[in-house]
């Protein structure tokens, strides 16, 4: 537990923060139990129990696929939102940055007939720098990453738009699905392999990896405390030398790579993009690292809580198709059960702030 | 080859739409060529507003605002092109366009109520207005001049029709956009018409990933599924992936088209589409407006409604239409 070394103290308005050196006194049942994530996890058994036992083809293994393929879509991002949200900050502008950095790609290489592999490397370099620009001026200007990121989403939205119509001449790209590199690059951003009847989409698997690299760059890293630690309190953070700058730069920028990343699945997974998609998927990144544990005043959650926030969406969002029920009710059905999981996460973690 | 010929079509209409705002000659140039040859008019030049309640970046639209082009291009019209998905905000751009004293507004109705305030003060500046694509029980009743498109009614009985003839049992219907309500009367219709069972599925149209497997987990739950109908082209194309990943055995239909369901068309991925023409929606809206301003007609004597659709595109008559999709007018 490096980040106890760094980790401040939660203020008395911040509810579920805990005094991490009490943690450390605990049994390891409590020191389980007063994790960020386990009260997601808590939830996530909750509503997966539901599902279970009121949809029946929420039991079969090819459903279990898709919702973890579902999962895993919003996961990659919320890993990287919900590292930026323990550095402190927030960034609007993730759901339409993945339609940016695929479009980037798309037209670069169907534009110029290059390898499409070239097409991905443009869309990297373009969704880093955006990435940049929003920490840059976040620093540079002291507006708080609510206006800078809400000024990014709004002019990426435009640029998709119109930089779109502009190269295209219409407002999707072209397909790029016979070009050279496509098949390799499907092979790396949206392929899918059988495992025993199972189903195992691509996407799946490197959710885990990013989960499990953020998870070792926060417990196991001095950059892992310098997140804490700038998230916590940015100015106490500076006073023991933490690059306090670099590293909120840095994690919008790892939000550019996840938005790259998502952006070149969309891409491999369909081929061809409408550049007015991506608006409000920003709050769904959000929703499941808030749902995992994360705070929304920063310093506090893991890459873990977040993975187990996109699982409990994913969840929800298709056992509701699986139980058939009312589709009229989805989205308030949707909010319940988010709710119902927060609350848990909540009470879970008052309780063991309680002993 | 192709890539050429697609770049000279927006910069043919960039430079057509500046030629025109240098108010050069209106004939010889780019201008005659977008007319086809022959020759733009030389009537008095007009500024027409067409205010849609489209999201930005859709497919759909961008061929009514293409047809909508072309027809200006033509008419030597100034085009002054807004939308906004919210009605409100559609109304202010309304407002915008009878505050510049246009000379004729053509608009969509999805949300007539929100609408019909200002389209009063239009008609009291004297300003000419049409409808179009949506708003077909409304725009008579609103003092709208004509309206052209198709009615979502009409459009979902002809698929539910198809259905019965092809012998369907149960119709998934996969609304994109909760509460629209053209998307909705298109699902009703279906189903009103169709013989066998049909289920309605709300999914994401932002998100396509979620589109993706909300379809899937659909299929997978419900095995009697032999159609899936989408409410828009891309959402078809999503739909084929689905129906595999599910080991399912239906058929993929939908509505409206764009330049890449042709090719899913044409090696039988989709079946069919049902086809309003929004490229002809656009074009006729602001030729509508020419045409009364400048030799007063009135296409359907202001009381009947001018259809665009439906029409089917499928394997049989796909090879037409597929040299337009490319073009990107279809």
């Amino acid at each position: 537990m490096t980040r106890t070394l760094t980790a401040p103290e939660a203020a008395p308005g911040d509810g579920p923060g805990q005094p991490p050196t009490q943690v450390a006194r605990r049994s390891l049942l409590r020191l389980f139990l007063a994790r960020p994530e386990v009260g997601s996890l808590l939830g996530a058994v909750a509503v997966f129990i539901v599902f279970y036992a009121v949809a029946e083809p929420f039991r079969q293994a090819a459903s279990f696929s898709t919702v973890l393929y579902a999962s895993s879509t919003i996961g990659i991002m919320a890993v990287a939102v919900a590292l930026l949200m323990i550095g402190g900050e927030f960034d609007l502008s993730a759901g339409v940055a993945v339609i940016t950095s695929a479009l980037t790609a798309a037209m670069f290489a169907f534009q110029l007939s290059l390898n499409v592999w070239v097409g991905v490397g443009m869309a990297l370099l373009f969704s880093l720098s955006v990435g940049f620009a929003n920490g840059w001026l976040l620093i540079r200007t002291r507006i708080p990453s609510f206006l800078v990121t809400l000024s990014t989403f709004l002019m990426l939205q435009g640029l998709n738009v119109a930089m779109t119509k502009l190269i295209t001449g219409g407002v999707a790209t072209d397909s790029i699905s016979d070009m050279d590199g496509f098949a390799s690059a499907r092979l790396v951003f949206a392929s899918s392999f059988q495992v025993g009847g199972f189903t195992v989409r691509v996407t799946v698997l490197w959710w885990l990896l990013f989960v499990a690299v953020a998870t070792w760059v926060l417990l196991r890293t001095r950059i892992g405390n310098w997140i804490y630690a700038v998230g916590g309190s940015a100015d106490s953070a500076r006073a023991v030398g933490v690059p306090v700058h670099k590293v909120k730069i840095g994690l919008f920028m790892t939000v550019g790579f996840a938005a790259w990343f998502s952006g070149m699945h969309l891409l491999f997974a369909f081929n061809t993009v409408q550049s007015g998609e991506g608006v409000g998927n920003e709050l769904l990144y959000i929703m499941a690292a808030v749902i995992g544990g994360c705070l929304l005043t920063g310093g506090y959650g893991t890459a873990v809580g977040a993975a187990i926030g996109a699982f409990i969406y994913g969840m929800t969002k298709q056992g509701i198709v699986y139980a058939g029920w009312d589709n009229n009710w989805l989205m308030f059905f949707v909010g319940a059960m988010l709710l119902l999981a927060t609350l848990i996460n909540a009470w879970v973690r008052r309780q063991t702030s309680r002993r | 080859m192709i890539r050429n010929r697609r770049i000279s079509i927006p910069f043919a209409l960039t430079a057509s739409a500046v030629l025109a705002l240098t108010a050069c000659s209106s004939e010889g140039g780019r201008q005659e060529q977008e007319a086809g040859g022959g020759g733009a008019a030389d009537t008095p030049r007009l500024t027409i507003a067409m205010v849609t309640h489209a999201a930005p970046g859709d497919t759909f639209w961008d061929l009514v605002r293409s047809g909508a082009e072309a027809a200006a291009a033509k008419d030597n019209v100034e085009l002054v092109y807004s939308s906004d998905p919210e009605a409100g905000n559609q109304a202010n751009l309304v407002q915008n366009a009878v505050d510049q004293d246009v000379d004729g507004i053509a608009v969509t109705l999805a949300k007539p109520d929100a609408l019909e305030s200002v389209v009063g003060r239009a008609a009291d500046a004297g300003i000419p207005v049409v409808g179009l694509n949506a708003g077909i029980d409304h725009w008579e009743d609103m003092g709208l001049l004509e309206y052209f498109g198709t009615d979502e009614h009409l459009a979902g009985t002809a698929f539910g029709e198809r259905l019965n003839e092809v012998d369907a049992q149960k119709a998934l219907c996969v609304i994109h956009e909760q509460g629209h309500v053209a998307l909705e009367t298109r699902c009703s219709s279906l189903a009103e018409e169709f013989d066998g069972e049909s289920e309605t599925l709300y999914v994401d149209g932002q998100n396509m990933p979620d589109v993706r497997s909300s379809i899937t987990s659909k299929l997978q739950e419900d095995s009697e599924i032999d159609y899936v109908a989408t409410l828009g082209a891309p959402f078809a194309m999503t739909a084929i992936d689905s129906v595999a990943e599910a080991g399912s055995e239906a058929a993929v239909a939908t509505f409206d088209t764009n330049e890449e369901l042709v090719g899913a068309i044409q090696s039988g991925d989709v079946e069919w589409a049902v086809d309003q023409q929004p490229y002809l929606q656009g074009y006729l809206a602001v030729d509508g407006l020419w045409l009364y301003s400048t030799n007063g007609n009135v296409s359907g004597g202001g009381t009947e409604p001018v259809l665009t659709g439906p029409s089917f595109v499928d394997q049989d008559n796909i090879d037409d239409v597929a040299a337009y999709a490319e073009k990107g007018t279809r």
